[in-house]
């Protein structure tokens, strides 16, 4: 599979090298040159090396995603820093380019709720800590009750 | 008519005082908070401090009531979405975007955000309506109608100099529609002969303007087959 991921912040470059290892065709569009560095975390050889590639370029411009191959792409990650910027390529590579798979990383809950109700495939980690911290709570009140009653129960 | 005007810039500045001047009822909505500040106390009530990318903003500020959203922020992605969420989440039924980057136009096409506003393809072409040697030149393009209007220079090097406009084989869907002469216009007949200088205009649909540029052009040969050979 062919996997151009635009935004390689320390999110879009854990995924490039997981899915290189994972014996995918692997493409990284970021406007700063100085993260592809980034990419190379933890590898012992240079990521061209190991047949990834790597674009300079902005996210919006469709030179910068053509030279990045976003016209063979079976699948699009949009994974930069902002949400505005990751809805509008997220669905400039859906109908233009009509990538079968688009993944969007979308910090806002509200709208990552909203567009994936529009037929966006979202991710929100906003929301993944919103509930992670609602259960870590719940269940820390759970366990506090718990001992309340225990020892209320030695009292009695 | 209740309007949002999203960015309180100095287009949306001016924007809201202009149509809170002509009646309207306007709440602009600004995420700067030092720009907010300034212009609060122009426009007290009328301006609403948030960033209108996020929904609950737009919803404080009436979206489901707003009979226009207008986005005139300096970002061209806040703009797309703001008009997106407007009009498809909110069903408000006018919008109008501006487009900072006449590059990023077909993204809001792409998005059907329409109209979109480029001051700097306004002013492009003023430029090129006040410097006729860019060749061919955009007077009004209706997009939902699927028609422009263009205006051509006829050089000294054009291939239909000196010859009869019944002669001409304008390419389908085009049509001569006035020639500008020595500061006058008039509807040219089948013998009106055409001169060097002479203006001429003509409506088309769209994706035909390379075909006349061919006709009217350097080296066109009037035959109207784009080829221009």
């Amino acid at each position: 599979m062919f996997i151009l991921i635009v935004g390689c912040g320390r999110v879009g470059s854990s995924v490039a090298r997981a899915m290189l290892r994972e014996g995918h065709e692997v493409s990284c569009l970021d406007e700063d040159p100085e993260s592809h560095a980034r990419l190379e975390v933890g590898l012992d050889k240079g990521w061209e090396d190991l047949g990834g590639q790597f674009t300079v370029g902005a996210g919006l411009e469709t030179e910068a995603l053509e030279a990045a191959g976003i016209e063979k792409a079976d699948a699009f990650i949009a994974s930069t820093d902002g949400d505005n910027t990751n809805i509008v390529i997220s669905q400039i590579a859906q109908r233009r380019y009509e990538v079968p798979t688009v993944i969007a990383r979308i910090l806002d809950p509200l709208r990552a709720e909203w567009y994936e109700r529009q037929g966006l495939h979202t991710v929100c980690p906003t929301r993944v800590a919103i509930d992670m911290l609602e259960s870590a709570v719940r269940e820390g009140a759970r366990r506090e009750g718990g001992e309340q009653a225990d020892s209320s129960a030695e009292v009695a | 008519m209740y309007i949002i005007v999203v960015g309180a810039g100095k287009v949306g500045w001016n924007l809201t005082r202009e149509l809170l001047g002509k009646g309207h009822e306007v709440t602009a909505i600004e995420s700067d908070r030092r720009r907010y500040l300034t212009v609060e106390q122009e426009l007290e009530h009328n301006i609403s401090y948030g960033d209108a990318s996020e929904l609950w903003v737009l919803e404080r500020a009436g979206i489901q009531r707003a009979d226009m959203v207008v986005a005139v922020t300096g970002d061209d992605e806040d703009n797309m979405l703001i008009c997106q969420v407007a009009r498809e989440k909110y069903l408000v039924e006018r919008i109008i975007a501006r487009v900072n980057n006449p590059r990023n136009r077909p993204h809001f096409d792409l998005l059907g955000i329409k109209p979109s506003v480029s001051a700097t393809d306004l002013i492009l072409r003023l430029l090129e309506h006040e410097v006729p040697e860019y060749g061919l030149v955009h007077l009004l393009d209706l997009q939902e109608e699927q028609l422009e209007i263009i205006e051509m220079l006829l050089g000294k090097d054009s291939g239909v100099t000196g010859r009869r406009v019944g002669d001409l084989e304008m390419p389908e869907g085009s049509l001569l529609i006035s020639v500008l002469r020595d500061g006058k216009g008039f509807v040219p007949g089948p013998d009106t002969v055409l001169e060097v200088g002479d203006e001429v205009l003509a409506v088309l649909d769209p994706g035909h303007e390379e075909k006349l540029k061919d006709l009217f052009g350097p080296g066109g040969n009037g035959n109207g087959n784009g080829s221009g050979g």
